[in-house]
């Protein structure tokens, strides 16, 4: 059983009767010659390092290897504590760890990348979100991890998550689809209308530049994983709600590719354009680490 | 491994903060320690482009000198590689490269010497997602990227050398992905790296060496 496209993916489901998440269960079932116990297993182990790296900084927060980030997940939950927040509760939960496992990341501590390191945030962030809120089991969860799995599959396949060859859209806006897809599908949502968010992700978040500070994987990274768990959430709400797009993922995924292709040199990933060249950014730089 | 894993999306497990530079260059010099019989003494790490750039920052040099000392991605060890290299008596350094810009981006080269004194060096690019490529063993120019099992068979560049490790691969059933023959020049050493799906028979690496013209065998599983 395998796929190329998201056409593809959606007529499996459809004949399979069955959801993304068991459809790109089985591909890897079939095409890793391995038992569902094996990649259940795998998957599981990713899940406890996502849940450990989007906790441990609030309660022990440490500084960054470039210094630019650290302690930033603790003052969100902080915040939500004292009963100040204006989002609702699943987006901070989310945006706190999705920003935690940054932090985690940064100092050389353990994750997961999905589907790049520097976006790693956004997945754990939202799917651990929802789980609190909703009390949704890990088994289910880990469905939804299969499921975001296939989006970004599609997206290493079709198009890149390499910031440097398509932008932060690439990895954060892939990150994002993959979140959102599996949110809909954890919510009830049906294949197609997994397909949906993820096209919307790719839509808004589109032409978004990779410029990390100091050529580092910190800032904006970090607050670019709160912005991507945000954009997930709106777009599953949107499929959710029986909203559906003129433009379908395939076609999306492929414009985000384009758009990829054609954004300057300086502004993917070799800190020469962007937030990376900002006075205050070059200045604060001459001091780091690096 | 020849197709996209659900684990290539939602991976790897790896210490971070990049997959590139600390993921991909651990990777590296994970496979070039499989190369060299151990222990090493000495290990030098030649850095081109981004990596020579931005390696502090990304600790790329702890990676690499992690990877050299066989952790894998998700070690946490690798954090403490310093210290753990200290402690047990290998020689390190990194000596970042500028000038030489003709290269991929996130290039290494990696020296290597062992306990016999038998050197060993290896070039490798992190390519992204923590996927790599070895592109020069020796000087001589190769390229395969550890995905798949992988024997790499050092000989001399004689007739016969090529049919003696087909017949031991297909004697034991192997079948073979892909297979190619990287050389200095006629006549010299030549490196024959052959890539298969499954893994390796136990003991295939003996069989292979049972040639005048073969000098060394490495095996290298994923």
């Amino acid at each position: 059983m395998d796929f190329n496209s998201a056409k593809e993916l959606l007529e499996l489901c459809q004949q399979e009767q069955c959801p993304i998440s068991e459809v790109m269960r089985r591909r890897e079932c079939a095409l890793g010659e391995t038992t569902r116990d094996v990649v259940d297993h795998r998957m599981a182990r990713a899940l406890e390092i996502m849940r450990a790296s989007a906790t441990q900084p609030i309660k022990s927060p440490g500084r960054s290897m470039g210094g630019l980030i650290g302690g930033e997940a603790k003052k969100l939950a902080n915040h939500a504590a004292k009963g100040k927040a204006i989002c609702g509760d699943v987006l901070l939960r989310a945006m706190t760890y999705s920003m935690a496992v940054l932090e985690v990341n940064a100092s050389m501590g353990l994750i997961v990348a999905a589907p790049t390191a520097g976006s790693a945030g956004v997945v754990p962030g939202l799917l651990l979100a929802l789980q609190e809120c909703y009390q949704i089991s890990d088994s289910r969860l880990i469905d939804a991890l299969f499921n975001a799995g296939a989006v970004g599959y599609l997206a290493m396949r079709n198009a890149t998550v390499a910031g440097a060859v398509g932008g932060c859209q690439a990895e954060m806006g892939v990150a994002a689809a993959m979140a959102a897809s599996a949110a809909v599908e954890l919510m009830g949502g049906e294949p197609e209308q997994c397909m949906d968010a993820a096209s919307t992700v790719l839509m808004n978040m589109l032409g978004l530049v990779c410029d990390p500070v100091g050529g580092l994987v910190e800032y904006p990274c970090q607050n670019r994983n709160a912005s991507g768990v945000a954009n997930a959430l709106i777009a599953a709400e949107l499929s959710l709600s029986g909203i559906t797009q003129l433009i379908p993922f395939d076609e999306m995924l492929a414009t985000m590719y384009a758009v990829g292709r054609r954004i300057p040199l300086e502004l993917r990933e070799t800190a020469l354009g962007g937030c990376a060249v900002a006075p205050s950014a070059c200045q604060r730089c001459a001091s780091c680490a690096t | 491994m020849s197709y996209i894993s659900i684990f290539d999306v939602i991976g790897p497990n790896m210490v971070g903060p990049s997959s590139s530079h600390t993921a991909g260059a651990s990777v590296i010099a994970f496979l070039a320690h499989k190369m060299i019989t151990p222990p090493l003494v000495r290990v030098s790490f030649t850095l081109y482009g981004s990596f020579a750039k931005t390696y502090r920052g990304h600790g790329t040099d702890r990676a690499l000198l992690g990877g050299i000392m066989g952790f894998g991605t998700d070690d946490l060890r690798i954090r403490d590689s310093f210290q753990i290299a200290d402690d047990r008596g290998l020689a390190y350094q990194f000596l970042p490269c500028e000038t030489e810009t003709e290269v991929h981006p996130n290039t290494v080269d990696i020296r290597m010497e062992n306990a016999d004194g038998q050197v060993m060096v290896v070039r490798g690019e992190s390519l992204g997602g923590g996927k790599v490529r070895i592109t020069r063993i020796n000087g001589v120019e190769v390229d395969f990227t550890g995905d798949y099992s992988t024997v790499i068979v050092i000989q001399q560049d004689k007739p016969g050398v090529v049919a003696h490790i087909t017949k031991v691969l297909s004697d034991r059933g192997v079948n073979i992905a892909f297979m190619r023959l990287f050389r200095e020049s006629k006549g010299l050493t030549a490196y024959t790296i052959v890539e298969t799906d499954g893994h390796f028979p136990e003991g295939i690496a003996q069989p292979l060496r049972d040639n005048p013209n073969v000098h060394d065998v490495m095996i290298l599983e994923p």
